[in-house]
């Protein structure tokens, strides 16, 4: 009990320390979540569209992909932007750039998955008037994405939830730098290992009302948009 | 006087079609040219969708050749079509025809007076802005009445528009489609309703088992059929 009310305390007085992590896990995870659906909505509609031969391996693949091991995500990243890898240069390693790449490879299979599953369910229910008003390649899949807007919110917040909760990735290419890389999930895992747990618990209070409230966020605007828009 | 885009006459020529072993076109031959609206009635099960769905273009024929003007591969520029069932774009109504309008190549600064007429042809001018979804069927079927006029087509196809709908629906239902005639569009529009025939056609086709058996103005049609079927039918047996 008296771990908890310090807990509490932390956050009520409004320590800096806590929000700084709070703050920087926020914009990491929110970066990645925009940088992947950039990538991942497009690649889910093209996928549900078009049709070729390796399409079912690619649409096995993506599914399989959505369970990747964070930690895998982060040796990856490692090598390709550690010193001797080839993109070293960039000197990006153990930044908050790196933790939003790696976390950006490890949400895109999930919002990629999870789009081309909605696209191809609309498109069933469109084909037949699209096809009718001539619609191209390139309008199908403006019209598809727009009108499935909301159901796409589902698969953001998926790729929202996995990259605020895994801690393998931004471990491993962020380092874990107090003051610079240190994110909720990496924090609450040093501070458990140093027996700080008032800390650790305070974090983990704050990841969990965070993601509740982007969760009802969400949910409020479907429940808005299925009244307005049907 | 025709422009060199037409696409009519729109001539099926010994056309079938078969879908999962079923054939549901048989060896159908007939001409689509301007003139007053063709009505489509026949049994259940007798193809009327299905023929729709070959002169849109939307189902390529399994044998036998489709031509629109002449051409065949013809997009459907000049031809649109209202489905039993229409699907409205989750959107207001407004931007339902926007979307039409735009694919059928409406600057974007000629859309909204274009809407606005649309929605007055149609009797929806009060609810440009309610969801399309949120509609009435009625309202539906007159805003994808409207959406394909959007369109500005020569040859407007009806799937049984007012299957589903009460008489005041069908009413204005048959007023957008009869302007619409009037208008010089030519009409194909399939039906279960013998006094919407006699509304609205100048010609009749009877179609059964996937075949024409029949095609008469609507005034013989009525009133002195040829084929033991279409007697059969009219009478109100029922012919499979």
């Amino acid at each position: 009990m008296a771990d908890q009310a310090t807990a509490w305390q932390l956050i009520l007085n409004g320590d800096a320390a806590l929000f700084a992590i709070v703050r920087l896990s926020l914009l990491v995870s929110l970066s990645a979540v925009a940088l992947a659906a950039l990538i991942a909505m497009p690649l889910g509609a093209i996928l549900a569209l078009t049709h070729f031969p390796a399409r079912p391996v690619l649409v096995v693949l993506l599914n399989a992909l959505m369970g990747l091991p964070s930690v895998l995500v982060g040796l990856a990243v490692y090598l390709l932007l550690s010193r001797s890898g080839p993109l070293g240069e960039m000197g990006i390693l153990f930044t908050p750039s790196a933790m939003v790449i790696a976390q950006t490879i490890l949400i895109v299979p999930i919002i990629a998955a999870l789009t081309r599953q909605t696209i191809e369910d609309l498109w069933l229910e469109y084909r037949d008037e699209l096809t009718a008003m001539n619609v191209g390649p390139l309008g199908r899949m403006a019209a598809l994405l727009w009108d499935a807007r909301f159901s796409l919110m589902t698969a953001l917040l998926a790729g929202f939830g996995r990259a605020a909760a895994e801690v393998g990735a931004v471990m491993i290419v962020g380092g874990n730098i107090d003051g610079f890389t240190r994110t909720m999930t990496t924090a609450i895992a040093l501070e458990t290992s140093k027996g700080n747990l008032p800390l650790a618990m305070g974090l983990g209070l704050v990841l969990v009302v965070i993601v509740v409230a982007i969760n009802a966020a969400l949910w409020g605007t479907r429940a808005w948009a299925d009244r307005e828009a049907g | 006087m025709r422009a060199p885009t037409s696409d009519l006459p729109l001539v099926l020529d010994d056309v079938s079609l078969d879908a999962g072993g079923t054939r549901l076109i048989d060896r159908a031959s007939l001409t689509i040219a301007p003139g007053a609206p063709t009505l489509i009635v026949g049994p259940n099960g007798a193809g009327k969708t299905s023929l729709l769905r070959l002169c849109m273009g939307l189902a390529a024929p399994s044998s036998g050749r489709i031509t629109w003007g002449g051409r065949i591969d013809c997009a459907p520029t000049r031809r649109a079509i209202v489905f039993q069932r229409p699907v409205m774009l989750r959107r207001s109504a407004a931007a339902n025809l926007g979307f039409a309008l735009g694919q059928a190549g409406v600057p974007r600064r000629d859309r909204a007076k274009r809407i606005a007429s649309l929605l007055d042809r149609v009797g929806l001018a009060d609810l440009a802005q309610r969801p399309a979804r949120r509609l009435s069927g009625g309202e539906q079927q007159r805003l994808a009445l409207a959406r394909a006029l959007a369109r500005d087509p020569e040859l407007l196809l009806l799937d049984e528009p007012t299957a589903s709908l009460d008489p005041a629906a069908t009413r204005s239902v048959e007023e957008i489609v009869l302007n619409a005639a009037q208008s010089g569009i030519k009409i194909v529009m399939t039906t279960h309703d013998l006094g919407q025939v006699r509304r609205l056609a100048g010609d009749v086709i009877f179609l059964l088992r996937g075949g024409v058996c029949e095609r008469r103005p609507v005034g013989d049609f009525l009133d002195n059929p040829a084929m033991p079927e279409t007697v059969a039918f009219l009478r109100g047996d029922l012919v499979i």
